[in-house]
């Protein structure tokens, strides 16, 4: 999901890098004022770690292999303001190192995988470990945040380039989409595996880090998820033209929207020909989509903590 | 310790290495941002920035087999995303675009990773303002990357020396309790560190 130098333009880049930037600035600002000096040396030492994580990796069919990208990971096991500051130098490493993920698109990279990665994930997390108890609601919580997770954040790239209008909308979000969906499963499923593993060796590293962030942190950051997704995602996906028209003369892209609406599509994810092109198709594919990843953490959920005998 | 295939050649001895770390970094942003967002195509402009990153890399004594490689790693992915330009009516014009924008880039910070070293780039970082604790997180995850994937292969080295099977599921576990396993080790030389960094006066 790292996108390269060359698929953003100047608007798309400097928008997500300013929504990148208050972000990580926030929660560096939270971080210096909340987060006790012991804990420092360890935020460095996860990124190294989560680094180290996505080299390994996990054989899925046919010979390739996936690994793990570890956002919803690092916020469950350093709390999430502490996660996005994790993720921001791992994104930062691998631009400046490793030259994955361009510079002029460090902004997009951090906001989708260091932000609305984290923080979305985070909150789905603990919305599932409110409704199920113990080490169930861990596995189900972590393994169904992992997925949603990936596939919003897959969501934001594929507005950020819809809108810098390399590729149309039609195209590259069924793509990103379709392929996150997949990807998904993967990260779930490790995360979940990972998670158990540590809380089998260590349950004290993820218990201290249970106490819920203050309500103003979390509609600070959830505006800020909103914004980006209002900002990239919401042009294309919003059913009302007139919104869409009023965005698009306002920033005077509209000759891109016009190109980009005489595309034939080639693709038929997520279009069946015989329904039209309506919203619905693709909203409720991706219900579906949402409800089987969530029939799937559930399952592993179950099949991974066995039931406990009181 | 072999993972240095991320810089392998920063420390080399060489015209572009011995150049101030802060008119490296300069020009390789200033570059990236004219090739990335450069409104028009214009073929002389990426032949001559090609010409002039060969160039670069033959005065710093950088292998192009060792180039050549890196690109190989990232390209793909390059690839994947920029396949996507195909399926729209001109889309190869698009395509071609992106590749060799793109390409470009990759190369300009291939080379601005091996010319100069990681750490200098922190201390600019840190002149430049950046946020203390965002810098500290760097450095310390530049500092222990290297042993924690030493680490990772060792357990990981471990594993395969005593399980034989070949259900994935069961290679999954096992991959995933040492992913587990190096984070426990992680927070313990975490707080190793903190206590070490207390002793030398950190504050």
């Amino acid at each position: 999901m790292h996108i390269p130098d060359g698929f953003l333009d100047a608007k798309t880049a400097m928008a997500s890098g300013a929504l990148a930037a208050v972000g990580v600035g926030a929660a560096l600002w939270q971080a210096k004022r909340t987060l006790p000096a012991r804990r420092v040396p360890l935020l460095g030492v996860t990124a190294a770690f989560i680094f180290a994580a996505q080299m390994l990796n996990f054989p899925v069919a046919g010979g390739t292999s996936g690994h793990l990208v570890g956002g919803v990971l690092a916020a469950v096991l350093v709390g999430p303001g502490a996660a996005m500051i994790v993720m921001t130098a791992v994104l930062m490493v691998q631009c400046f190192l490793f030259a994955d993920g361009g510079v002029t698109a460090l902004g997009a990279n951090i906001f989708n995988m260091g932000l609305v990665n984290v923080f979305v994930g985070y909150a789905i997390y603990r919305g599932a470990r409110r409704l199920v108890n113990g080490q169930r609601g861990m596995i189900l919580g972590a393994a169904f945040a992992s997925w949603c997770a990936t596939v919003l954040a897959a969501v934001c790239c594929a507005g950020q380039i819809a809108w810098a209008g390399k590729v149309p909308w039609r195209l590259v979000f069924p793509a990103m989409a379709g392929v996150h969906m997949l990807i998904g499963i993967g990260e779930g499923a490790i995360t979940a595996l990972v998670l158990l593993a540590i809380v089998r060796a260590r349950p004290e590293l993820i218990e201290r880090n249970d106490d819920a962030p203050q309500p103003a942190v979390t509609i600070g950051y959830g505006l800020l998820v909103a914004l980006g997704l209002a900002l990239f995602v919401s042009p294309f996906a919003c059913a009302w033209p007139d919104g869409l028209e009023k965005v698009a003369t306002k920033l005077g892209f509209e000759q891109h929207t016009a190109t980009a609406s005489l595309v034939t599509v080639p693709f038929p994810d997520y279009k069946l020909p015989w329904l039209g092109e309506s919203g619905w198709v693709t909203a409720s594919v991706g219900a579906l989509g949402t409800l089987a990843a969530f029939a799937f953490a559930w399952l592993l959920a179950r099949m991974l903590v066995p039931e406990k005998k009181n | 310790m072999r993972h240095d295939f991320l810089d392998r050649y920063s420390r080399l001895e060489s015209p572009v290495h011995r150049l101030p770390a802060g008119i490296k970094l300069g020009a390789a942003l200033l570059l990236v941002l004219l090739i990335a967002l450069a409104p028009l195509p214009a073929h002389w402009f990426f032949v001559t920035v090609a010409a002039g990153l060969l160039g670069t890399a033959l005065a710093a004594r950088i292998p192009f087999g060792y180039l050549g490689k890196r690109l190989l790693l990232i390209e793909p992915f390059v690839l994947g995303m920029a396949a996507l330009t195909l399926l729209q009516p001109g889309g190869r014009a698009v395509f071609a675009g992106i590749v060799v924008r793109s390409t470009l880039c990759l190369v300009t910070m291939v080379l601005l990773a091996n010319t100069t070293p990681f750490t200098e780039l922190l201390r600019l970082l840190r002149r430049a303002r950046m946020p203390t604790l965002l810098v500290t997180t760097l450095a310390l995850m530049y500092r222990y990357l290297f042993v924690l994937m030493d680490e990772t292969e060792r357990m990981n080295r471990a594993r395969h020396s005593r399980t034989f099977t070949r259900r994935r599921w069961r290679v999954w576990k096992n991959l995933a309790s040492v992913i587990g396993q190096l984070f426990v080790r992680s927070t313990e030389r975490a707080e190793q560190i903190y206590a070490a960094m207390c002793a030398r006066g950190w504050k």
